[in-house]
């Protein structure tokens, strides 16, 4: 990893000494990751104040708030696709990890088994039942508290899930078909039902509580075999327990920066064109040669295949724009990703202000 | 089981020198230590606000004139083990500034950024929706 120290004030009055590098090189160390052959060059973010005489990189929120910019690009129930420019990489990731791990959700986390006769151990029907995502709004429950086993209206969502397997009366004598020689014989998570505790029953009237999905496999039965099962749903953080997470993932990428240092033409643009995914490199009619050209840099995966071949591998710059991140979130379905991206960036907030507040509190002592 | 994760958190700060004292609401800070050169140590929290809290006080402002130094000279982080949820948040400073100083500013730099991100982010999906609207 390349270190920089700052010029002594020596060198600094020396005029004769000058940065080693011309300034476009600066730039490209400032702003850019390089994918190498055999390694990831630039990967730290090194714009700190000091570290580049000439350059003024103290935080300035003015300046900040000059060069940020978020692009949606595209977003539907599910998925959220948006770019966030101008940020540094620590407070993006920071947003990557809440998103994943400290955004709180409603899931079940008591089962109260009164009866399974299935051949699914309890504890794995447990386990699964707590995978389940839960649709309802966590922001309008609260944490519960840890000695309170029973759990309140204001904490706890109550679910029931109650089938019995018996023989079809009505199938045909010699069919081999479960679906029909069985009724109930396989249990879905549409089968739980939501028990109201308290005022629940009038304040979410409106508001069906349930699991998200309703054909989600959880057990499988046989005539006789039973399943009553009472759940209580808490509020949670992904930390504790990855069924908490509300977002079936959210990742980003840096975007691609692919440079041609030199014209490159006829057959040698055509394997060119292959070395990346589809839609990146575009073969021109120039003069009557094929000349190709960048023009969606956006779509590559940066496989780096051009760099296995000898005579393409000089011709082509592959890096990434350190501030640009593409993000992708997307949900299981409790909220909608662009609430989830709000509630991710209001715990950041509230980080800070619990810290600050305790600084206050240490200050005055 | 479920933990409470909100709440229940509190900094504990010692000072290098010989004498290493854990500073809680109730006790008084005063000792010969530098006070430029303290060790936060937070609990029930990571990289997550680690790297970017670290990140934020490397880039603060500076009030000394001379455009080389800055107040911070040293900012880093370390999680002490991946089996407890703390990190030793590491601050020195330079000219005697106290050390709670770059951390405030830091936490609040810090929050303005998510503010800022946050409005940026509100507006841009409600510009989003308003111009799918027409279309379905």
């Amino acid at each position: 990893m390349e270190v920089f120290y700052p010029l002594s004030a020596q060198e600094k009055n020396d005029t004769t000494t000058k940065m080693a590098a011309p300034m476009s090189n600066v730039d490209e160390i400032r702003n850019r990751v390089i994918l190498g052959e055999f390694g990831v060059k630039n990967v730290h973010t090194t714009d700190y104040p000091g570290n580049y005489p000439g350059y003024d990189d103290t935080w300035d929120l003015e300046k900040f708030k000059k060069t940020f910019r978020i692009d949606i690009v595209h977003s539907d129930e599910d998925t959220l696709e948006f770019d966030m420019i101008g940020i540094d990489a620590s407070i993006a990731n920071a947003f990557r990890r809440i998103l994943l791990a400290e955004v709180p959700t409603m899931a079940i986390e008591k089962v109260f088994i009164y009866n399974n006769t299935s051949i699914i151990q309890d504890e794995i029907l447990a386990h699964r039942l707590g995978l389940v995502p839960i649709k309802a709004d966590p922001r309008l429950f609260e944490y519960r508290n840890p000695e309170d086993q029973e759990g309140t209206e204001i904490d706890t969502i109550q679910l029931q899930l109650k089938v019995k397997c018996t023989r079809n009366p009505r199938a045909p004598k010699d069919s081999s078909d479960p679906k029909e020689l069985y009724l109930n014989h396989m249990v879905y998570s549409g089968d739980i039902k939501w028990l109201p505790i308290g005022n629940q029953a009038d304040v979410f009237a409106d508001a069906k509580i349930g699991p998200v999905h309703g054909d989600i496999l959880l057990a499988q039965l046989r005539p006789g075999q039973e399943l009553d099962v009472v759940m209580h749903c808490v509020k949670g953080i992904g930390k504790d327990h990855a069924k908490f997470s509300p977002v079936a993932t959210a990742s980003y990428r840096l975007l691609p920066e692919i440079t041609l240092l030199q014209t490159i033409e006829g057959e040698q643009a055509e394997r060119l064109k292959r070395c990346f995914s589809p839609g990146v490199i575009e073969i021109q009619n120039v003069n009557g040669r094929k000349v190709a050209k960048v023009v969606n840099s956006r779509l590559d995966t940066c496989s780096r295949e051009v760099l296995r071949h000898d005579d393409l591998k000089n011709l082509v710059k592959l890096g990434r724009v350190r501030d640009h991140f593409i993000f992708s979130v997307e949900s299981t379905g409790i909220l909608p990703p662009d609430v989830l991206v709000t509630e991710a960036i209001n715990v950041l907030i509230s980080k800070c202000q619990k810290f600050l507040t305790e600084l206050d509190m240490a200050e005055m002592d | 089981m479920t933990h409470m994760i909100c709440g229940q958190q509190h900094i504990h700060a010692a000072s290098t020198g010989h004498v290493e004292r854990a500073i809680d609401a109730n006790m008084v800070r005063t000792d010969g230590a530098d006070e430029g050169c303290v060790t936060f140590v937070l609990h029930e929290e990571d990289h997550t606000l680690g790297n970017s809290l670290r990140y934020m006080i490397m880039k603060s402002l500076s009030r000394v004139v001379c455009f080389y130094s800055q107040d911070v000279e040293f900012c880093g982080y370390s999680i002490t083990h991946p089996s407890e949820s703390k990190i030793n948040f590491r601050i020195q400073t330079r000219d005697g500034v106290a050390a709670s100083e770059p951390l405030r500013s830091g936490l609040n730099n810090l929050t303005e950024v998510c503010k800022h991100v946050l409005h940026t982010f509100e507006a841009r999906m409600q510009a989003f929706r308003d111009k799918e609207e027409p279309m379905s």
